[in-house]
């Protein structure tokens, strides 16, 4: 049995036949090909999967795709302005090197923007080391990651984002 | 180059791009038309006979293609998996070489032992399918603790190794080292466990494959470290498609660690199926899958002593070790606890005598096989953990005895008594920043004001070694290792002057894409943004060993450089030829061919147009075109070393461990990118600090169930376990490769548990606490300070 669903993905109207179960990173990557959204785990522990739903980051491997239905998601394809213009989050993460193969950056990404706009700009370490209790890298070591949102905070602030 | 973009420089990252927009294309992105997908199903028993599988409810599902069982590879007369390194017990007979069934036939050996291949249309049809299959089980007792795995009346995992032993090695000479340890004015002993890890890239392992009836083509996408080595053993040995016919393609992979070097059923069974299905199959692991049938690493469960004359001289070092393997051997996994590790014990000291033994031991758990630093960081745990407790015991300091007995700064090349030769090094003004950098002085009032706190604080040191860039393949082929150890480079110049650098390396995040572009730029002037490092492909790349141990650039660069010179030894005759002048004549500078002492100049861009539009050209003695490759091999291994210093604060009442400052000073010889190597020493001190806190891979001793089977119960480390970590480095460059590098992969990873868990015993010695293993757990500290203090009362 399918059920039919619709959403905004990056700005754009979607729709497709779900199966009840079928989860919203499924929708987005087997259905919508989008597949810049990874999977890492199957717990919910990983963060791989972060995007945002309706403002807020949400692991999209905990949510049916049928509970996104009307909503607006938001994915790390729909997040630089343009092809040469990078969010600043993403810049950060470049300029601090905060990713080597690159897997978890997506979810990484999400969370420390949604991150940096929960705590109105203002980070300091020990936040940004606690706020990342849910996503996992395997790779840089954290350090990076923390120096690249510390960094990204204030030029998100003055890039009104 | 330009000191922008050569080499040394800071340069960001080519391959970030497309890892930050979503563009990242890893094996389970891979759209395929017509795609079947495939779901395994494992033995829930660590150990069972198979009475019977009953697939026929399995094949009234919807959306089923096929199922397979190890059967189906019975009749169609395919082999099994293959261990590529013969190891040579201490009777010079070759290891037990138990068979490895790509599927189950008629026992299962680990939880997770592949069992059937379920291909239906979807990846949800397929699993539900699989669990309509009927299993039947005789289920026997499991042989899992492997401290008794190789005592007498042991289950025995496989009839071809009796008493599970795979080999009992040794290295040096006993009786040497025994005479030693009879004059020694002090012994110091340990009994330690090195806890068996699970790699968890995050990135799952995944596979696809595609059959092309018209030419016979099979093209196989993987996660893999080194594509052609898979090709290599999937050909020769596993699945006889010849390697011509069989394209293997690593795209994006999302780390691996050791991990993803090895041939695996999964990927076998997707290769092979895929022609029979007649469609495109895709198989991703889930996590849980990842747990179980990843090859772990490290367990092993060892005695040391090391004994020293009355000054603290190191005069001899013993070792036993008892190595698992696993139920069956991986890839490599017999080279691991002995070339890998044995070979390393005599650190960065002048230790005259060393012997150590080593027996492998099979048992009914996942194979074990080579993980970040493979041997080396397990060796380096011995060493290491030996050397800070005799220091506390012969009441000195820890870097002060380690000073005493490093091998001296004039003493290279210098000559182990475990068959290594350490090319260059110089270890003294490493322990020194690093003292520096962690403010050493400051340690005993920072330990004060922790304890007005209510806290203890320890320090800890570990000063590493590490031999990788493993060469020369002679040395390899005599050790029983079944390959070359070379790699290849192609700089492949396009008429319009930009180029392609093909390696038979592989990145999986160590960022080769940057840093052999650099080298290509520096060498040969060309800027960054017209130069793109192609890898991965066994169709388009020359073939290449891969990328582990450390090895991509001081091997695979080594051979782009040679490449390099290559194309200026080419473009010299060509620019000779364009400027009428000798070819001894031509020097090249910064991009530019010129005649010395004449204003004669030809751009290297102007003589590789020549090359391919020879027009005024000398075709008599040159070949047309710009395109060059490489094989280097090299003609030792390399050296990194240095010193990492670790300083924990441990709540006594709860047995909370918190690393509180972390530093590492390395030798890597010469650095081509600061910024990415300091990355991977960043990201190698994680892993070490997990093993040494919180990662431990657990079966349950009676039935053999992975405890520890998600990110739920194996504890890897997160943002807030782990402090900002403070490195510098020291610079001796490597004598004998022409970049005059070493390795930096894996030296964050080898030095760190030691360095943690020496800092968690100076912590804890004023309570009396002797020894806490690994992972020094909130429970395990707690209880060990319960121990120590029951102790105290009794």
């Amino acid at each position: 049995m399918t059920i039919s669903v619709g959403m905004t993905v990056n700005g754009k109207s979607v729709s497709g036949k779900v199966e009840a179960r079928t989860l919203l990173v499924q929708f987005l990557r087997e259905h919508l090909g989008m597949t810049g959204t990874h999977v890492g785990c199957d717990t919910s522990q990983c963060g791989a999967c972060v995007v945002h739903v309706d403002g807020k980051s949400v692991k999209s491997c905990t949510l049916l795709a049928v509970q996104a239905e009307g909503a607006k998601v938001l994915t790390i394809e729909g997040l630089a302005e343009s092809a040469d213009k990078l969010h600043p989050m993403q810049e950060a993460f470049r300029e601090n090197h905060a990713l080597q193969c690159g897997f978890c950056t997506p979810g990484m990404v999400m969370s420390a923007i949604d991150m940096v706009k929960r705590h109105d700009y203002k980070l300091d370490e020990a936040t940004v080391r606690r706020e990342l209790e849910g996503n996992l890298c395997r790779c840089t070591g954290y350090h990076n990651i923390v120096k690249a949102i510390l960094a990204a905070a204030p030029a998100m602030k003055s890039a009104g984002v | 180059m330009t000191a922008a973009t050569g080499i040394g420089a800071r340069v960001l990252r080519t391959e970030d791009k497309r890892f930050l927009t979503g563009t990242g294309r890893y094996v389970d992105d891979l759209p395929l038309a017509r795609a079947t997908y495939a779901y395994f199903l494992r033995s829930p028993h660590a150990h069972a006979k198979i009475k019977s599988i009953d697939t026929s409810a399995a094949k009234k599902m919807p959306g089923i293609v096929s199922i397979f069982t190890g059967k189906d590879l019975v009749d169609a007369k395919v082999g099994g998996l293959i261990c590529g390194w013969v190891v040579k017990d201490k009777h010079g007979q070759p290891h037990k070489a138990p068979p490895h069934p790509i599927m189950a036939v008629d026992t299962v050996r680990y939880v997770g032992d592949t069992v059937a291949m379920v291909v239906a249309n979807s990846h949800d049809e397929a699993k539900d399918a699989a669990e309509s299959i009927k299993v039947d089980y005789d289920v026997k007792p499991a042989n899992i603790d492997l401290a008794k795995a190789l005592d007498k009346g042991a289950v025995e995992v496989h009839a071809e190794a009796p008493g599970n032993l795979v080999y009992d090695w040794e290295i040096g000479v006993k009786a040497d080292v025994d005479a030693a340890f009879a004059k020694a004015a002090h012994v110091t002993k340990l009994d330690l466990i090195n806890n068996r890890l699970i790699p968890n890239a995050m990135e799952p392992r995944a596979a696809a494959a595609d059959y092309d009836k018209g030419t016979g083509n099979y093209t196989l996408w993987s996660t893999s470290q080194n594509p052609h080595v898979l090709r290599l053993i999937l050909s020769a040995f596993v699945l006889g498609i010849p390697e011509h016919k069989l394209r293997v393609i690593a795209p994006d992979v999302g780390g691996g660690f050791g991990s993803k070097i090895f041939c695996y059923a999964d990927e076998t069974m997707v290769c092979w199926a895929a022609s029979r299905v007649g469609r495109p199959i895709k198989w991703t692991a889930e996590r849980s899958e990842s747990f179980m049938t990843d090859c772990h690493g490290r367990d092993h469960v060892t005695h040391a002593e090391l004994a020293l004359d009355k000054d603290g001289k190191f005069l001899a070092v013993k070792v036993a070790t008892i190595a698992n393997m696993g139920a069956y051997l991986s890839t490599f996994s017999t080279a691991v606890p002995t070339y890998l590790y044995a070979t390393l014990l005599a650190g960065q000291y002048t230790t005259p005598l060393i012997y150590a033994n080593v027996r492998a031991a099979l048992t009914h758990t996942a194979p074990v096989d080579a993980y970040r630093g493979a041997g080396r960081p397990e060796a380096t745990f011995v060493i290491e953990s030996l050397v800070s407790k005799a220091a506390a015991e012969m009441k000195m300091d820890a870097a002060e005895l380690r000073r005493k007995n490093f091998i001296p700064s004039n003493a290279f090349p210098y000559q182990t008594p475990v068959a290594l030769q350490y090319d260059s090094g110089n270890y003294p003004p490493i322990i020194d920043e690093a003292m520096k950098i962690a403010d050493y002085k400051g340690f005993e009032a920072r330990r004060a004001e922790a304890k007005s706190r209510g806290k203890l604080r320890g320090i800890g040191f570990s000063s590493y070694i590490e031999a990788c860039g493993l060469g020369p393949s002679r040395v390899i082929g005599q050790l029983g290792g079944g390959v070359g150890q070379w790699e290849s480079a192609q700089i492949k110049f396009n008429p319009t002057g930009n180029v392609q650098v093909l390696t038979g390396a592989h990145s999986h995040g160590q960022s080769h894409e940057t840093t052999f572009a650099q080298i290509v730029s520096d060498k040969l002037g060309v800027p960054m943004e017209q130069i793109e490092v192609v890898h991965g492909d066994t169709a388009t790349t020359p073939f290449g060993m891969g990328s582990y141990g450390s090895r991509s650039l001081a091997v695979g660069g080594s051979a782009i450089m040679k490449a390099s010179d290559k194309i200026i030894a080419k473009g010299k005759k060509i620019a000779a030829h364009l400027m009428e002048a000798s070819v001894a004549d031509v020097v090249f500078e910064q991009g530019t061919f010129k005649v010395a002492g004449t204003d004669k100049a030809v751009p290297l861009g102007a003589a590789v147009f020549a090359a391919y539009v020879p027009h005024n050209y000398p075709l008599e003695e040159l070949e047309p075109g710009m395109d060059e490759n490489a094989f280097y091999d090299p003609s030792n291994f390399v050296y990194p070393a240095g010193t990492q210093i670790c300083e924990v604060e441990i709540d006594p009442d709860t047995g909370e461990v918190e690393v509180v400052a972390h530093t590492a000073v390395d030798d890597f010889g010469n650095i081509i990118n600061p910024m990415i190597v300091d990355g991977q020493v960043h990201g190698g001190i994680v892993q070490g600090v997990g093993q040494a806190l919180m990662e431990n891979a657990v079966y349950d001793k009676a039935t053999g169930q992975l405890v520890s089977g998600s990110y739920m119960d194996y504890t890897m480390p997160r943002a807030d376990n782990v402090p900002s970590f403070k490195l510098g480095n020291k610079v001796t460059p490597c004598p004998h490769n022409p970049l005059g590098v070493k390795g930096c992969g894996e030296a964050g990873a080898i030095a760190a548990p030691a360095a943690v868990m020496n800092a968690v015993h100076n912590a804890l010695a004023p309570l009396g606490v002797k020894h806490v293993e690994m992972p020094a757990t909130p429970l395990n500290v707690w209880q060990s300070i319960q121990g120590a203090r029951h102790a105290v009362a009794e």
